[in-house]
């Protein structure tokens, strides 16, 4: 993948950010693709062909074909509606000649050892799986090649290869009949792949793999997993921050219906008994004691979270802009605001959950999981199994966004199975997912700009403080802190992407706050974006310029800023951008750039009695190549909804320890009729390898609508969710 | 107690605590997963079904007003392998992102139908209150919309 384009100025740092947010999943996605890797790892399952990924010598499968002509691709990366699947399943099908829906992509569960060694995440799967799938694709189809001609008895060059049958003069074999009876396969040489303009599937808008399962409500997700003789489980979780188990009573619930064993835990209390419902009374029956540390409300964390507070690591760094803009403030003639986002939950609609067998030395956990092989390291380690002994199958996700990179439930549901020699399944309620979840971080940004003369920026700087993003995740080293100086998650469009500004400075401040705060989709994004195109359009109205210019005049001249020049004109012409407001109703612009995939949006909005109404969005995205045009769609489209409610609506509040609310509705969130009814969304491929999709365009929604209301109402919304009351 | 009640066209008796919630007999006593739990307190229609047609949001509903009732879930939407109306839309716009949300919405759009032949967009507004986190409501508009049609076209 092309993650670095050569910058003139301050290459090293950027270089050097670039590769952490998107270099990790290329370590992956290059290392396993050498001949020699792939010969080392050869093995046979009878009467199936099986091609393996990793280096290692226990089963790594990626393909696999029946006898029975089954084309089964099992995925290391998981389904939670980005259409990673599907994507997958397109670029397999491109170099294995066969149709799209002809392949079933399954979960490679971790017993299997395809194992990805990171997470499905940062919007990374098809884009660190690009150029491998392919490969492995076509190697199998040589492979399958090589024995066709054996069978036919004619040579390879003599062979047609088409929509899964190989043939040759008269005669025609199935991958199935091609398979059947052979145990010995020859690796090839990786093949040349396919050029873009040969592509059959890649490109073309097909249906979801899973589209129809989804429309029939098939038992595909986590929580629908059902074992024979099966018992049910529930939890107790902190509902205080700060907060340590003291004691429990469980003399009532032990005798309450259905209730079979209490497992105490260091950790940890959970009830076991016949149906879900038993064991949420029972639980709810505990006599809970918690030990708090120390008292906490929501004005404190938001005191914690200021510029200036914590760990300082100045992250971009072009000419002088401190000083420029220090003396500016002194003389009055910056342009200064502040912006504060809230505490955002997850809320996605599946909640977390495990179900577990433990028994005769061995695990297995049924679970949505982000992180299959972290949740294999936890449950092998508190078991105290060899990983051998452990298999996680990844189940479909009822959502994802980052809040299944914690998979507790799989060591607590583990534990609970264990102690009773049955399987247990064990989920959250709505409440426990409210309140234990690992939020998405408060933020607080200074934004300082000054023009020059000309009305130009001169100089500008992005102050910004922020909660654990990467930091104390599972995912990250516990001393990436220490390596990597700012936290790689929360700094997530923290830079100043107009680079001929001669003098930058952006500057992240880490603070520590009492409570799990992580990745939620974008992670940095969506606040840092806020801050800094609301700040651009005000600068350009300071200028009297027509914002969209007024962008276009500050980007660097080479390949990132082409492409980020190329969205924003497209999106100004495509949406027929003003800057004047029409019928009460007004435009507002903003862009950004996250992974590299620059992406630009015009909101069109009305203010009535003060409340705010998004009618119509446009959104020009660069990932380049689309391999599914229709589910880029979906995730632009889906990326602007969730996008709305994270700045109109959410936001979680702090009192005694307690964060709230603990349930939708006062949590609240966008809903259908919030949802615009209009979104017109154009893709541009400025690039030859497919590129991040599922998260860039969270970035420009919330400061498209701060300006579009500022056009309105002459008033510069500065905290979300927005509010004009 | 024992409850008997119709689903999805058969006879079924369960027995069971009466204030347990139609979802859990549903899912867990039933194996009919498509019914989802999101909430538990009626906040997102992910359970949502069809008790005697009625739109019903099934995590809050004690499975002793369901006696003597025709309940429908997902499952029991389309008849045979021919889709309903709502699924064949659903299909059509590729609506589903993670699909979780999916079957509540769909239920909750057949019962509007069958109410609202032709509803507009504010129909849609003030009748499709379920939550979908992959913001999946531009389609689901347009699903919504193109099921009607279908739906007449059938009938
Ligand atoms: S689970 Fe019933 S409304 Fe949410
Ligand atoms: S499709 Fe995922 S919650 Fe609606």
């Amino acid at each position: 993948m092309s993650a670095s384009k050569s910058k003139k100025k301050g290459l090293r740092r950027r270089k050097f950010l670039k590769y952490s947010g998107i270099g990790l999943g290329l370590i992956i996605g290059g290392g396993y693709l050498s001949r020699h890797m792939w010969r080392r790892s050869i093995f046979e399952i009878a009467e199936s062909a099986i091609v393996p990924y990793n280096g290692n010598l226990s089963p790594n499968i990626w393909f696999q074909i029946t006898p029975a002509n089954e084309i089964i691709l099992h995925s290391s990366k998981v389904e939670m509606g980005q259409g990673t699947f599907t994507g997958l399943a397109q670029l397999a099908a491109e170099e294995l000649e066969v149709e799209v829906e002809k392949i079933k992509v399954v979960h490679a569960d971790t017993a299997s050892g395809n194992i990805d060694g990171m997470s499905t995440g940062g919007s990374l799967s098809i884009a660190t799986l690009w150029q491998p799938v392919r490969e492995m694709a076509a190697t199998m189809r040589e492979m399958l090649k090589q024995k066709a001609a054996e069978k036919l008895g004619v040579g390879i060059a003599d062979l047609k290869v088409e929509n899964g049958v190989i043939s040759a003069g008269g005669n025609a074999l199935t991958y199935g009949e091609v398979v059947e009876g052979v145990t010995d396969w020859e690796f090839p040489d990786t093949p040349k792949l396919k050029e873009a303009k040969d592509f059959k599937y890649i490109g073309k808008p097909v249906a979801r793999v899973d589209l129809h399962d989804k429309v029939v409500g098939a038992p595909m997700f986590g929580i629908d997993v059902e074992v024979p003789d099966m018992l049910h489980a529930s939890v107790v979780r902190p509902e205080k921050i700060d907060a340590k188990l003291k004691s429990v009573d469980s003399s009532k619930a032990a005798s309450m219906p259905g209730v079979i064993k209490i497992v105490e835990e260091k950790d940890f209390v959970g009830v076991i008994a016949e149906t879900h419902v038993q064991a949420e009374n029972a639980r709810n029956a505990l006599k809970v004691e918690w030990e708090i540390n120390k008292s906490w409300d929501l004005a404190e964390v938001r005191a914690m979270t200021k510029v200036g507070n914590g760990k300082l690591t100045v992250i971009q760094k072009e000419g002088d802009a401190k000083s420029i803009l220090d003396d500016a403030e002194e003389e009055g003639s910056v342009v200064k605001l502040e912006f504060n986002t809230p505490i955002g939950a997850h809320a996605q609609i599946e909640p977390n959950g495990a179900t577990a067998l433990v028994k005769d030395g061995k695990a297995t956990v049924w679970l949505s999981t982000q992180v299959p092989l972290i949740t294999l390291n936890e449950v092998s380690d508190r078991l105290g199994m060899d990983k051998e002994n452990v298999n996680i199958i990844p189940k479909f996700l009822g959502g994802g966004f980052g809040r299944r990179l914690h998979t507790p439930n799989a060591v607590q549901a583990a534990l609970m199975s264990k102690a009773i020699g049955r399987p247990v399944k064990c989920f959250f309620d709505r409440k426990q997912e409210f309140q234990n979840d690992t939020f998405r971080p408060p933020t607080h940004h200074i934004v300082r700009g000054k023009l020059d003369a000309n009305g130009n920026i001169e100089a500008i700087g992005h102050d910004f403080s922020s909660g654990d993003v990467a930091f104390n995740s599972a995912l990250m080293p516990p001393i990436a802190g220490t390596i990597l100086g700012a936290d790689i998650g929360a700094i997530r469009g923290g830079a100043i992407q107009y680079r001929s500004i001669p003098n930058i400075r952006a500057e992240s401040w880490h603070v520590d706050l009492p409570f799990a705060t992580s990745w939620w989709r974008s992670l940095g994004l969506l606040a840092n974006t806020f801050a800094i195109e609301s700040s651009i359009d005000e600068l350009a109205i300071k200028a009297q310029k027509n914002p969209v210019d007024f962008r276009l005049s500050h980007i660097e001249d080479n390949e990132a800023g082409k492409r980020l020049r190329n969205v924003i004109k497209t999106c100004a012409e495509k949406a027929g951008y003003t800057d004047e407001v029409v019928n009460g109703r007004a435009m507002g612009f903003a862009a950004s750039t996250d992974a590299g995939s620059p992406c630009a949006q015009v909101v069109e909005v009305s203010v009535v009695d003060n409340q705010i109404k998004v009618h119509k969005v446009t959104a020009v995205l660069d990932c380049g190549i689309a391999v599914n045009p229709d589910q880029v769609r979906a995730q632009v489209e889906g990326c602007i909804i969730m996008g709305i409610s994270a700045s109109m609506f959410e936001q979680m509040d702090l009192k005694d320890n307690k964060l709230f609310p603990v349930i939708y509705g006062p949590y609240q969130m966008a809903m259908m009729r919030d949802a615009p009814k209009e979104i017109d969304v154009v893709l541009i491929e400025g690039a030859d390898f497919a590129g991040p999709v599922g998260e860039p365009p969270l970035g420009p929604i919330g400061a498209a609508i701060g300006n579009a209301v500022r056009r309105i109402t002459g008033k510069r919304l500065t905290d979300l969710p927005m509010s004009l009351a | 107690m024992k409850i008997s009640f119709n689903i999805n066209g058969s006879a079924q008796t369960v027995d069971v605590d009466e204030k347990t919630p139609l979802l859990w007999v549903v899912r867990d006593l039933l194996d009919l997963k498509g019914t989802k739990f999101g909430c538990g307190k009626a906040a997102c229609g992910a359970c949502t079904l069809h008790v005697d047609g009625e739109s019903v949001r099934s995590c809050s509903f004690p499975v002793k007003y369901a006696a003597g009732k025709d309940i429908t879930t997902i499952e029991g939407l389309s008849s045979g392998d021919a889709l309903h109306a709502v699924q064949q839309a659903w299909k059509e716009e590729i609506v589903p992102q993670c699909g979780y949300c999916q079957p509540g919405f769909m239920m909750a759009t057949a019962a509007m139908l069958d109410k609202i032949p032709n509803p507009t967009d504010e129909d849609i507004d003030n009748n499709i209150v379920n939550i979908c986190r992959c913001g999946t409501y531009y389609r689901m508009r347009k699903a919504i919309h193109r099921a009607a049609e279908i739906k007449n076209t059938n009938s």
